[in-house]
């Protein structure tokens, strides 16, 4: 693999409630490739979202290390850190929860390039502009306000404001998940020709697994905080090692009423990330646990070229 | 084969009353589902299939009416009913007994405040007035029969006590305690976690083979699509533009949305490196459709013939389309 940009290692994020600790994130480490797209899956409750703020510092982590680009992002102090949130952005599920419905849509685009001193002010309405276009839509958009717009179009305007100032890395934090499919489809092509053109490097979270097989490079599994299984995405979804990722893949229903699948019901539900069982965290629901899986953590092991699972009897 | 349907509806028009004059929100929605089958009525969002199932429930909000059109209903005492005309009187002792439904958020369509053993029971109580011990027996079986763990305990849980997917087990429960006829299920599974909406779709085809009931199954997702139906309504902009059995819905989708809708899909065989065809464009809004085809701006098979109104009609026998160059689709695909 090329020299990551974004090297996470050991990371975790608990929360402390009145039950208990909140076990979110535990223990994870992964690279991301500068210009690749990786995909982040896993059901609610995994603990997805909060690892995909916590590698932005949005959420401080509780333990671990986040290199970006050779900086270490744990010990940065406020004012630094604030130079590097420049290079590293959000999209955000919800378009119209995340637009602030009194500015007009060329106000919110410009917010990061005021805050980041970047271009004069009449230069900024030309680089919005430019960034309006660039996302498929007209320049005569920055003086209208969100409200005016549909869904797929004020998420162009979410990515339109993520890449104003630039950056080099981009958490997608279900950003096509609440739109319809034609609308989906065409926001995925966008995302896909935006890498291509900045060479961005993306952290792509989601629940649905075609659409992250479709648009990433590798994907990384997640079930109650932890990465069971990565791998790059053909390899992985073709021929999935983890218990989990095998269930998790098998209960997508397919567009194909031809297809007969032999599927795997998994039975019951996800434990709690206040009390996760000891050992492999699956394991309670897994149809091949030991009485092994109970006693540690499965160290990761290699069944492939670039991948790695945490499974003891795959 | 089929018993002949259980419903048809025919030509059906819906329209909201609002300040700024009347929305028509359905423009012709026509299907039929055969009895003991499983039909989906899939489109995206404003295309009008949950206003559709809320027309034949009798549940239209109080602003909405029926304008045209009939929803001709087959009761189990054999007469044939028109539920566009039928009196919320006579509704009442269908809906629950002969026609139920299922919704996608189990929480807001359950109450809080009593046991999930009262709300069932009451559909007992209210349609075979049956009470006491015999009831509580009555809904420990469904408990049991939507695999709901430890059914004796479980009957006496609230809402609140239970996961998603046993909330949506527990609203199959009561949809199906009195065993209805037709159900009505609306995006039934979309608030689950993949896994969990295995176990749900899984539940769903077991009972319909158990009870025989026949299922009007709404969704946007094509996989539970396939993975579902018999035969398949598309709508869109509030008509019905294609129906079909499934099969020969995704090998010959006639309408250009279908064909649009199944290309936008990401596909695990879809050779790598080949990019999705979106369809261009956004649905037209409720209030401002075109008079004729409400798909024409976003199609590129568009001709100035497609101005004028376009009705369903057989492409081959039980795949009917509304689309005049239908044909040139079919031998494109």
């Amino acid at each position: 693999m090329p020299e990551p940009l974004l090297s996470l290692r050991g990371l975790s994020k608990h929360f402390e409630t009145p039950r208990g600790t909140v076990r979110a994130v535990e223990d994870v480490s992964l690279d991301i490739a500068r210009g690749s797209i990786t995909g982040l899956v896993g059901e609610s409750g995994s603990g997805k979202t909060t690892l995909g703020r916590t590698v932005l510092r949005l959420i401080e982590p509780t333990a671990g290390t986040i290199l970006f680009d050779g900086t270490e992002l744990t010990g940065l102090g406020q004012h630094e850190m604030l130079a590097m949130r420049r290079r590293m952005q959000i999209i955000f599920q919800d378009p119209v929860s995340s637009l602030n419905p009194r500015l007009k849509v060329g106000t919110i685009i410009a917010e990061g390039l005021r805050a980041h001193r970047m271009g004069a002010r009449a230069e900024r309405r030309d680089r919005v502009a430019a960034l309006l276009e660039e996302v498929g839509l007209q320049a005569e958009a920055m003086d209208r306000y969100p409200h005016e717009f549909s869904g797929g179009q004020r998420q162009r305007i979410g990515i339109a404001r993520a890449l104003a100032v630039e950056p080099e890395f981009i958490v997608a934090d279900e950003s096509v998940s609440a739109l319809d499919v034609s609308i989906q489809a065409q926001i995925l092509n966008l995302l896909l020709d935006l890498r291509e053109k900045r060479n961005l490097t993306m952290l792509f979270i989601a629940h649905d697994l075609s659409v992250v097989e479709y648009l990433c490079d590798r994907i990384a599994v997640m079930y109650l905080g932890r990465i069971v299984e990565t791998g790059p995405a053909r390899p992985l979804s073709r021929e999935p090692v983890h218990p989990y990722t095998r269930a998790l893949l098998s209960a997508v229903p397919q567009p194909d009423p031809k297809v007969e699948r032999d599927r795997q019901i998994l039975q019951g539900t996800v434990p709690s990330p206040l009390d996760p069982p000891s050992g492999c965290v699956f394991r309670t629901r897994c149809p091949r646990a030991l009485p092994a899986c109970a006693e540690a953590v499965p160290p990761p092991s290699i069944p492939g070229p670039d991948r790695i699972v945490h499974c003891i009897n795959p | 084969m089929s018993a002949g349907p259980i419903l048809s509806v025919e030509g059906l028009r819906v329209a909201f009353r609002s300040r700024r004059g009347a929305v028509t929100a359905l423009r012709d929605v026509s299907f039929t589902l055969e009895a003991g089958r499983t039909l989906a009525l899939v489109g995206e969002s404003g295309s009008g299939k949950s206003v559709t199932s809320l027309a034949i429930l009798g549940l239209l909000p109080r602003n909405g009416d029926i304008t045209a059109g009939r929803l001709a209903y087959r009761a189990r005492d054999g007469r044939e009913l028109d539920l566009a005309r039928l009196p919320q009187s006579e509704f009442r002792a269908i809906r629950g007994r002969e026609i139920s439904m299922i919704f996608q958020e189990p929480m807001s369509s359950l109450n809080p405040l009593f046991t999930i053993g009262d709300q069932i029971g009451e559909m007992l109580l209210l349609h075979e007035g049956l009470d006491g011990a015999a009831r509580r027996k009555r809904v420990i079986e469904m408990l049991e029969m939507v695999e709901i763990p430890a059914p004796a305990r479980r009957i006496d849980s609230y809402p609140h006590e239970m996961s998603g997917g046993m909330r949506q087990r527990v609203m199959i429960a009561l949809a199906l305690i009195c065993a209805p006829q037709l159900l009505i299920a609306d995006e039934p599974t979309t608030a689950l976690d993949v896994t969990v909406q295995a176990q749900i779709l899984d539940l769903m085809r077991r009972l319909q083979r158990e009870m025989g009931m026949s299922i009007l199954f709404v969704t946007h997702d094509m996989g539970v699509v396939a993975e579902m139906a018999d035969d398949v309504a598309v709508m869109y902009a509030g008509a019905v533009i294609e129906q079909a059995p499934v099969a020969d819905l995704f090998a010959r989708p006639s309408h250009p949305y279908t064909r649009g809708l199944l290309a936008s899909i990401p596909r695990p065989d879809r050779p790598e490196g080949e990019r999705l065809v979106a369809i261009a464009g956004s649905v037209p809004p409720l209030g401002s459709l075109p008079s004729g085809c409400a798909f024409a701006p976003r199609c590129p098979l568009a001709t100035p013939a497609c101005a004028e109104p376009v009705g369903l009609r057989d492409i081959h026998p039980g795949h009917r389309v509304a689309c005049i160059r239908a044909e040139e689709v079919l031998a494109d695909a």
